[in-house]
């Protein structure tokens, strides 16, 4: 099929970009996205010019390094899947592809379609973990039995791939499905409970200072989000934020 | 050819690990505070030492080239990860995982350090449901198993398919934890190209900043490399984009000897190739086979007429459908060994009986499992004389809720329903087991040069069994090198800040540049990507599923050809300034060919068949793989000599005083 790209290209974080033109031809079904992308940037090479840069790593789904708000939705138009997984098949001969990068205030551009999503990391530092110490001997495994049914939907809530689609689907570019989804985890394991308290309040507050929005209950993040991750656990977060507020 | 000390501990092998333990030297924990390590690599070998590393005290910085350290691939391993818990009571023991990954190494590992691995295996169950890694349950609250390839017990823990996802998740929250207290120092989008080498012991690193193009130099009093495998050598392979060698080939050119770089593994169950641009292959977890029966057409003019597209599978009737491993491995069965699972394979479509378009192709069928299911789930459900609709409805949920995202996955890059047609797999490149030598310690052959996880050599010999990397990863990372280091770091307690302003720094710092200036200065014809299909395409052909001297021979030269060729006409655009992918892509390519030479080289010398090396010239009647104990059963580490191909021999022999060395037999 023949197709015409419309890329945000963009120098460097200092620099503006634009959307530039490439019309591409004899792309396969059977290509993936990221994999039509890489024949365009075959071409800029052997033309001498510089590839589009974009993130991209395992190529299955799970890393969350790709992104691309495609057609202005973030990993394309299917469902529960990531850019790396769309298929060129999901478009037909002659469509316009409009690509860019995932937009908000705390995602700056890199270059091109590559966005600086260090951010996520540092809410995780906040307080994203268990405070065991990993050169000790704890208890055994099976000591801690827990609910399969909380185990699951902990599970659930851990498969979060950190992508950040659910900041660029977000009209307030609000971190708190992700944010939401680590405190989920812990929350609902009795490992997680000591540290509830604190690890909620530490974690939204550098949520906040990142410049993220609020969440406005929209639900277009969860829409969005690759690998399901609920809006309950945006619920959750608020009442353990509640509870945590209101302990002191 | 030199002889290696492996620093094996003296002593019975269920107490070497524990005596070791005792003798080896400590740093007090003040003067931990003035040691600093680097770790290169996140993944889970390398986020568990940086986690450990900096809780005893030390002062860690970690590099990864990902934005950040949580994208490492090990977040990729889908199956789970083995453990000697005997929770189901089926007889397990460390004793039993020991051997089992001996004998699927197809003795070609070191006692000593397997025994030690099994020994471990069961801490860090215990260590991962502490920090709040949610495994799969049973419906009593205790954790679930499942089974894996090679073995007679059910020891795999698991979390759905994202095992790899959710352990790297624990490592790196671990990590995330020491990087807030400010013991960690995380360097993302950094790329480590050399080791810098003062008065014999490593030093430090030169990385550049991905991001700005910097070359950077980074100093410390150890350096521990967690780069993972080198399967991309081979190109398309189940190892993400950027997965790739040059840490490790760096540090061999600096003294570190390479070890068995021939031992490739080749995964049975991947989505086979579908055309010239594919960019990478996609793994099907090997927890699949536990309920998928592998099989191709018993008819010739059956798989031909599937070839054209004139027949479907659902049509061969059960009688003239071949369970070649059922077959020939009847103990076993589909659960053999990744190995012979993957050789049998290839017999198989090699003979003419493959599936796909390419002819490369066999199912993975689970019609009799969703049958099964159903027909259990009907009656705990209470449903009397249920219909065969209401029985495949049941068996697919069933089916869905054990391996739901593997089948999506397959969906997606596929277009076929795998709950109604069978699965089509061909075999991949997805693990290796060569890597840099490393002594008990984990230690190079440089001092000072630590080498973790799939980047060394160590555990699983010629053939890694299932559900295995993860476990070495973190046993490595989480209570091996974190004591083992510190024996060598108790003799740097005085030594203070190790400078960056030496002529050590300026004189690598200097070759690192004139490197990446030689490959952008080329402005030749042809992109990377050029070079790497070519180098993938002759590692494939010559050096893959099964070799033969001949080949290889051929492989050696025409990798030679290829290098030569690249530095003359390699094409990057832009400079060494600013992020440049192409040239990040470059500098990974120059080193994968130099060591496919080597790895060539290994592999014609290994006049053997064992685990994942199969010479055509040695294999019995029936075509299994045939060892020559007598002659091969050692280690081969390569010493740099400048050229991949000069590289000379030196040999750890293996000695096996608890096991006794069989033909590997699944029959």
């Amino acid at each position: 099929m023949n197709l015409l790209l419309k890329i945000w290209r963009q120098k460097d974080g200092n620099s503006k970009g634009k959307l530039v033109d490439y019309p591409i031809s004899d792309i396969e079904g059977d290509m993936s996205f990221l994999e039509m992308l890489d024949v365009l940037n075959q071409g800029l090479i052997e033309q001498g010019e510089e590839p589009v840069v974009f993130d991209h790593d395992c190529r299955e789904g799970i890393c969350g390094s790709c992104s691309l708000m495609i057609n202005g939705e973030p990993h394309g138009p299917d469902r529960l899947i990531t850019t790396c997984q769309l298929h060129m098949r999901r478009f037909r001969d002659g469509d316009t592809i409009v690509i860019e990068p995932f937009r908000a205030t705390a995602f700056p551009v890199i270059k091109d379609l590559m966005v600086d999503r260090t951010a996520f990391d540092r809410i995780q530092q906040a307080g994203g973990y268990i405070s065991v110490n990993t050169s000790g001997h704890t208890v055994d495994a099976n000591a801690i039995p827990i609910e399969k049914e909380k185990a699951d939907e902990s599970f659930n809530a851990a498969a979060c791939i950190g992508c950040g689609a659910c900041v660029a689907a977000c009209k307030n570019a609000s971190a708190m499905l992700f944010t939401s989804a680590k405190v989920s985890q812990f929350a609902l394991l009795p490992q997680g409970r000591v540290e509830a308290t604190e690890r909620v309040q530490n974690m939204v507050r550098q949520m906040d200072l990142e410049g993220f929005g609020n969440c406005t209950n929209t639900g277009a993040c969860e829409v969005e989000c690759p690998k399901g991750i609920s809006l309950e656990n945006i619920a959750r977060m608020n009442r353990e934020y509640l509870m945590a507020t209101t302990k002191g | 050819m030199g002889i290696l000390d492996s620093k094996v501990p003296s002593g019975p092998l269920a107490e070497k690990w524990t005596k070791h333990k005792n003798d080896i030297n400590l740093v007090n924990p003040a003067n931990k505070r003035n040691i600093d390590i680097i770790i290169v690599g996140t993944g889970l070998a390398g986020a568990s030492a940086a986690a450990t590393l900096a809780e005893l005290g030390y002062n860690v910085k970690t590099f990864c080239y990902q934005d950040s350290p949580r994208r490492a691939h090990s977040i990729a391993a889908q199956g789970g990860i083995n453990a000697a818990k005997n929770y189901q009571g089926d007889g397990d023991s460390p004793y039993r995982l020991f051997y089992d990954t001996i004998k699927g190494g197809d003795y070609r590992s070191r006692e000593a350090n397997v025994y030690r691995l099994a020994e471990e295996s069961v801490n860090i169950i215990d260590q991962c449901v502490a920090q709040g890694v949610p495994f799969a349950r049973e419906y009593g609250g205790l954790l679930d198993n499942r089974s894996f390839g090679g073995v007679l017990v059910s020891r795999t823990f698991y979390a759905k398919g994202q095992t790899g996802q959710q352990l790297l998740l624990g490592a790196y929250a671990a990590m995330n934890r020491q990087i807030h207290r400010g013991k960690i120092k995380s360097y993302t989008r950094h790329e480590m190209l050399d080791v810098v080498l003062v008065d014999g012991k490593a030093r430090g690193i030169i990385a550049r900043d991905l991001i700005t193009g910097e070359i950077q130099r980074h100093s410390a009093h150890a350096v521990v490399l967690a780069t993972g495998g080198y399967g991309n050598v081979f190109f398309l392979s189940t190892n993400a984009m950027g997965s790739n060698v040059t840490s490790a080939w760096r540090a061999h050119r600096r003294g570190a000897f390479f070890a068995n770089p021939c031992f490739t593994q080749i995964h049975p169950t991947c989505i086979p190739v579908s055309g010239d641009h594919q960019s990478k292959l996609t793994l099907m977890s090997e927890s699949l086979r536990n309920d998928g029966r592998i099989w191709v057409p018993k008819k010739p003019e059956d798989a031909q007429a599937i070839r054209e597209g004139k027949l479907k599978p659902t049509q061969i009737p059960e009688e003239d459908r071949d369970y070649y491993l059922e077959r020939r491995y009847p103990a076993f069965g589909n659960l053999v060994p990744r190995d012979v699972a993957s050789r049998a394979a290839k017999e198989r479509c090699d003979a003419g009986f493959g599936v796909n378009k390419t002819g490369e192709a066999v199912y993975l069928d689970f019609a009799s499992a969703i049958q099964r299911y159903g027909k259990e789930k009907a009656m705990t459900s209470g449903i009397k004389d249920p219909d065969k609709e209401t029985i495949t409805l049941l068996g697919e949920e069933v089916i869905a809720a054990k391996y739901g995202n593997l089948f999506q996955m397959y969906e997606k890059i596929v277009d076929e329903n795998p709950y109604k047609t069978p699965m089509m797999i061909y075999p991949a490149v997805h693990y290796t087991m060569g890597g840099l030598w490393v002594d008990y310690n984990l230690q190079t052959t440089i001092p000072g040069c630590y080498c973790t996880g799939e980047a060394n050599f160590s555990d699983h010999g010629a053939n890694r069994l299932g559900a295995s990397a993860l476990m070495q990863g973190l046993a490595d990372g989480y209570f091996v090198l974190p004591y083992t280091i510190g024996d060598y770091l108790s003799d740097d307690i005085r030594t203070g800040p190790i400078s960056t302003d030496s002529e050590a720094f300026e004189k690598t710092e200097a070759e690192v540049r004139e490197r990446l200036q030689r490959i952008v200065d080329a402005k030749g014809k042809n992109p990377v990507d050029y070079y790497h299909k070519k180098l993938g395409k002759i590692m494939w052909n010559k050096c893959g599923m099964s070799r033969n001297a001949k080949e290889l021979k051929e492989a050696i030269d025409e990798i030679a050809v290829l290098r030569k060729d690249f530095y003359e006409n390699v094409l990057v655009p832009g400079s060494m300034d600013g992020m440049n992918t192409e040239l990040e892509k470059a500098g990974r390519v120059a080193d994968f060919l130099e060591l496919g030479e080597l790895f060539a080289k290994d592999a014609l010398e290994r006049n053997e068949s064992c685990g994942g090396h199969f010479r055509e010239e040695y294999q019995t009647e029936e075509g299994e793989a045939l060892r020559d104990d007598k002659n091969f059963s050692f280690v081969s580490a390569w010493e740099y000599k400048g050229e991949p191909r000069d590289a000379v021999l030196h040999r750890e022999d293996l000695l096996f005083e608890n096991v006794e060395l069989k033909t590997r037999s699944y029959k």
